[in-house]
């Protein structure tokens, strides 16, 4: 038996009802992978990145990571197996500082989130962990603001800079540009550019010019089904893709 | 079989009045999202103005009953207006406090006014006697107030499916903005839906005063009650509250027969397990 | 939100000095002993009320768990130690023991069906609790005396030292120290990590349960800790009053201790005191002049601080600040 590395999936399906957004779809994240999903509004996207972190619950299909079945994990377990995501809408701690918000994720990483009776900063090697972590991400003079009152922009760096403070092995970006000013939009691409070599990173992306920029390998959803994958310029060759996505974009 | 006939009968008749004073609950709490404790005040103040129109005005319960309910009426609205209006955005907790704030004004006025005794409502002559159907005689009370009930449901039905304020109605409870949006006034909606709600806890609670006696602290004491229904029937389903008052009727009054030392023991665990296993009640739409 | 919750680095106290809340307590403990030596029935009444609006407020405050059912838990508190000082020993503090055991044991219980619901629904069960409790309560009568209530309740002195008095001088600190030993304790845990892992599913449990977070164990978790404080509140009180009556189960305390905390304002400890001191004092007051006429008073009181202060007393500081500062 040859060992996986990786997240491998295969024939996943999922309906809902009669709906059918999950059609027999085949794909594989190795170590280091930057693969982009795209596909118009309502391909499944979400619904594929959801069953994937355990939200949802496939029809039918396989889903390993490094050879381990994910499907009996719930969706901490999963977490813990190493696949972390971020949201379509940022969803965060609002009214708890930058510096709280990543303190979160860390403390249930290392499974102190019950401990009830030290003081949650009183761990100074993790308080460093996180300080380097607010560094890489420029996030540092923000460090004591309340997410709320963050621009939408640096709120989708908390949320990538927190999620990876899971040291997540398969990283899931559901539309990390969406939303975000353009003006600001080299923020994400930046750090993007900046994951850790060894992560597997799936990017859920409208904004072409980012997908281009940062994906090695791009996936192309339609109605629940893979139509096509390939490297960016096979995809920007394709002319069914052109016609399908890109075409509204090109008029 | 007599006894069997007898629960039937006296659920049946139950059910209906916790239909009629439930129903209101569960389209506002379903309309406007609001959690409104207060809403057996408006049953209350139904049943201490027919009260004492009967007893202090020696009124006829003919006159009375319907006073009774243009009553609470009268109290909604206004209420709707100064009060409600202000919450609906608030948060569930704060929904909460402002609604059992205004629970106990309703208590602490029917109090000062009328006491905190029973204020009984002496059923007319017509109604307290028993009818002769053959096979068994029943109070023609209860025959009436299950032929109200099946009315109103009825006359619901009517409204919601068949007329110009039901469509709104169902068009502002699926999609708020999108009904105002296209020019809905949701704002008398919800007005008028408010008070018909009230006139219809009123006439429940005039209606049902036999078993559920009417007295200041009527709105805490049955509160848990209506909210079970709501609950168990989903909230803003009127079919919901229906087939959940007939059923929850039907439960309590069994058990009280039939296992009359652990009947609201038992009545409440079939409520926890019917809501352990479907939270968002029969056929409800999510909270 | 940040008297007790955590700001990274600092330690977050009232005018920067350190202990000044508690200092300010114990004060006022001391101050009300001296200046209401007939009332200290009551002011026990208030420190043991306290103790539950601070048991709702960790399992309502911190993790955002809607509950109209607090009594569920403050009963079987109540009812356990009674049982064990008539049947047991007479020793207050294996009593206290015995009484957080038994509002842990039902919140864990109840909560493993309970944690599973949302909004109204889990309001509405948590009220259906608190019902069934009551109804076990008065049917069992051979155990709990019904609706008569239990009695018989003797006492030992506290620690096998301190009798308790007539006056209730005794009766007075001890539920002082206890309530303030629990009061320490919880403010420790605002600031821990599974404090600020309360408020993370409070804010977002979506967002928890994306970092790893085991969010439904968890809330069992907060609410079992609920319910064992209120439980020692339950004990406090069948021992300091010598009785156990059906009352214990009411909705109305369920609904009084919601009040109070979010008249003080939730998820901060200081709110659940000053809430319940103030909704206490003004019910005492207003009963004791007007017996039939209070509830008109707590009504607009409710409404008041709905419209004028929707996020209770314990933030009128922060509002009153942000107003000047946005002025300055
Ligand atoms: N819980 C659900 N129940 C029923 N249908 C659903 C559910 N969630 C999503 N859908 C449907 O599944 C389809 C795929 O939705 P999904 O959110 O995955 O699309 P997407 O590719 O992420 O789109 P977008 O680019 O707009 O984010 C849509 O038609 C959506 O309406
Ligand atoms: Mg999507």
């Amino acid at each position: 038996m040859t060992r996986v590395t990786g997240l491998r999936v295969r024939g996943l399906n999922k309906n809902f009802g009669g709906l059918t957004v999950a059609q027999d779809i085949n794909i594989d994240l190795p170590p280091g992978a930057r693969t982009a999903l795209i596909g118009p509004n309502g391909a499944g996207k979400t619904t594929f990145s959801n069953l994937i972190t355990g939200i949802l619950t496939p029809s039918a299909g396989e889903i390993t990571l490094n050879g381990q079945d994910l499907r009996a994990l719930n969706e901490a377990q999963r977490v813990k197996a190493g696949v972390a995501k971020t949201f379509q809408i940022t969803t965060l701690f609002r009214d708890l500082t930058v510096r709280q918000n990543l303190r979160l994720a860390q403390q249930e990483r290392d499974g102190r989130a019950q401990s009830w009776f030290r003081r949650a900063d009183s761990w100074p090697e993790a308080e460093d962990e996180i300080d380097a972590q607010l560094a890489a991400f420029r996030l540092l003079d923000l460090e004591e603001m309340r997410v709320d009152d963050l621009a939408y922009g640096q709120q989708r760096l908390v949320e990538m800079a927190m999620t990876l403070m899971l040291k997540p092995r398969v990283l899931i970006l559901d539309e990390p540009a969406a939303g975000v000013p353009s003006s600001d939009s080299h923020l994400i691409t930046d750090a993007i550019e900046r994951l850790p070599d060894d992560l597997a990173v799936l990017i859920i992306e409208h904004d072409m010019k980012l997908v281009f920029q940062v994906a090695s390998s791009i996936i192309v959803l339609v109605n629940g089904a893979i139509l096509t994958q390939g490297s960016p310029d096979e995809i920007a060759a394709n002319q069914q893709v052109r016609d399908l996505y890109l075409g509204g974009h090109h008029d | 079989m007599s006894l069997f006939f007898n629960i039937l009968i006296d659920g049946i008749a139950y059910g209906m009045i916790l239909f009629m004073i439930a129903v209101g609950l569960s389209v506002t709490m379903g309309l406007m999202r609001v959690i409104n404790l207060a809403h057996g005040g408006f049953a209350l103040v139904g049943g201490a103005v027919a009260h004492w129109l009967m007893v202090a005005q020696s009124m006829s319960f003919w006159v009375a009953a319907p006073l009774g309910v243009a009553a609470s009426v009268a109290l909604a609205w206004p209420l709707e207006r100064l009060i409600y209006r202000r919450i609906y955005g608030f948060g569930d907790l704060q929904q909460v406090l402002a609604t059992i704030g205004l629970t106990f004004l309703m208590i602490a006025t029917v109090n000062r006014l009328l006491g905190s005794t029973l204020l009984a409502l002496p059923l007319p002559e017509l109604l307290a006697q028993s009818v002769d159907l053959g096979f068994r005689t029943l109070p023609l009370h209860r025959l009436v107030v299950i032929g109200v009930g099946l009315a109103v449901i009825a006359g619901l039905w009517l409204l919601i499916d068949r007329t110009r304020f039901g469509i709104r109605l169902r068009a502002a409870v699926d999609n708020r903005s999108a009904a105002s949006a296209i020019g809905i006034n949701t704002g008398l909606i919800y007005s008028a839906t408010f008070c018909l709600g009230a006139g219809l806890a009123a006439l429940g609670g005039i209606l049902g005063a036999e078993m559920l006696p009417i007295e200041a602290y009527y709105p805490l004491r049955y509160m848990v009650l209506f909210l079970i229904v709501v609950a168990v029937g989903g909230m803003g389903s009127i079919s919901g509250s229906f087939a959940a008052a007939l059923g929850l009727g039907i439960l309590d009054t069994a058990t009280r027969y039939l296992v009359p030392d652990f009947g609201t023991i038992f009545f409440y665990g079939c409520i926890i397990l019917f809501l352990a296993l479907r939270p968002n009640g029969l056929w409800g739409r999510t909270a | 939100m940040s008297d007790t919750t955590l700001t990274p680095k600092r330690t977050r106290t009232i005018a920067g000095i350190p202990f000044l809340g508690e200092a300010i307590l114990i004060a006022v403990v001391i101050g009300a002993y001296f200046l209401f030596p007939y009332n200290l029935a009551f002011l026990t009444r208030i420190l043991i009320m306290v103790l539950l609006v601070l048991s709702l407020d960790l399992v309502l405050g911190f993790a955002g768990i809607a509950t109209l059912g607090q009594a569920a838990m403050y009963g079987p508190g109540a009812y356990a130690a009674g049982l064990f000082a008539v049947h047991v020993s007479g020793a207050p503090l294996p009593g206290l023991v015995v009484g957080a055991v038994a509002g842990a044991a039902l919140a864990f219980l109840s909560g493993l069906v309970l944690m599973r619901a949302k909004g109204l629904t889990l309001i509405m069960l948590t009220i259906a609790v608190a019902s069934i409790c009551l109804e076990i309560a008065n049917k069992a009568r051979d155990v709990t005396g019904g609706a008569d209530g239990l009695r018989g309740i003797r006492m030992e002195p506290v620690a096998g030292l301190f009798e308790f008095d007539f006056i209730g001088k005794t009766a007075y600190w001890y539920v002082f120290v206890v309530v303030f030993v629990v009061f320490l304790l919880l403010k420790r845990l605002a600031n821990a990590p599974l404090g600020q892992s309360l408020r993370g599913i409070h804010e977002s449990p979506e967002r928890m349960a994306a970092i790893g977070a085991p969010v439904y164990r968890r809330l069992v978790l907060a609410y079992t800790l609920g319910g064992g404080i209120a439980g020692i509140a339950g004990a406090l009180a069948a021992q300091v009053t010598q009785l156990v009556s059906l009352e214990v189960y009411s909705f109305n305390l369920s609904a009084e201790a919601l009040i109070m905390l979010i008249l003080g304002g939730t998820g901060r400890l200081y709110g659940a005191i000053i809430g319940t001191v103030i909704f206490m004092t003004v019910h005492h007051v207003a009963a004791a002049a007007d017996p039939f006429n209070w509830l008109f008073l707590i009504g607009f009181m409710v409404l008041g601080v709905v419209f004028c202060l929707p996020k209770g007393l314990a933030h009128l500081p922060t509002a009153l600040t942000r107003l000047v500062r946005g002025r300055a």
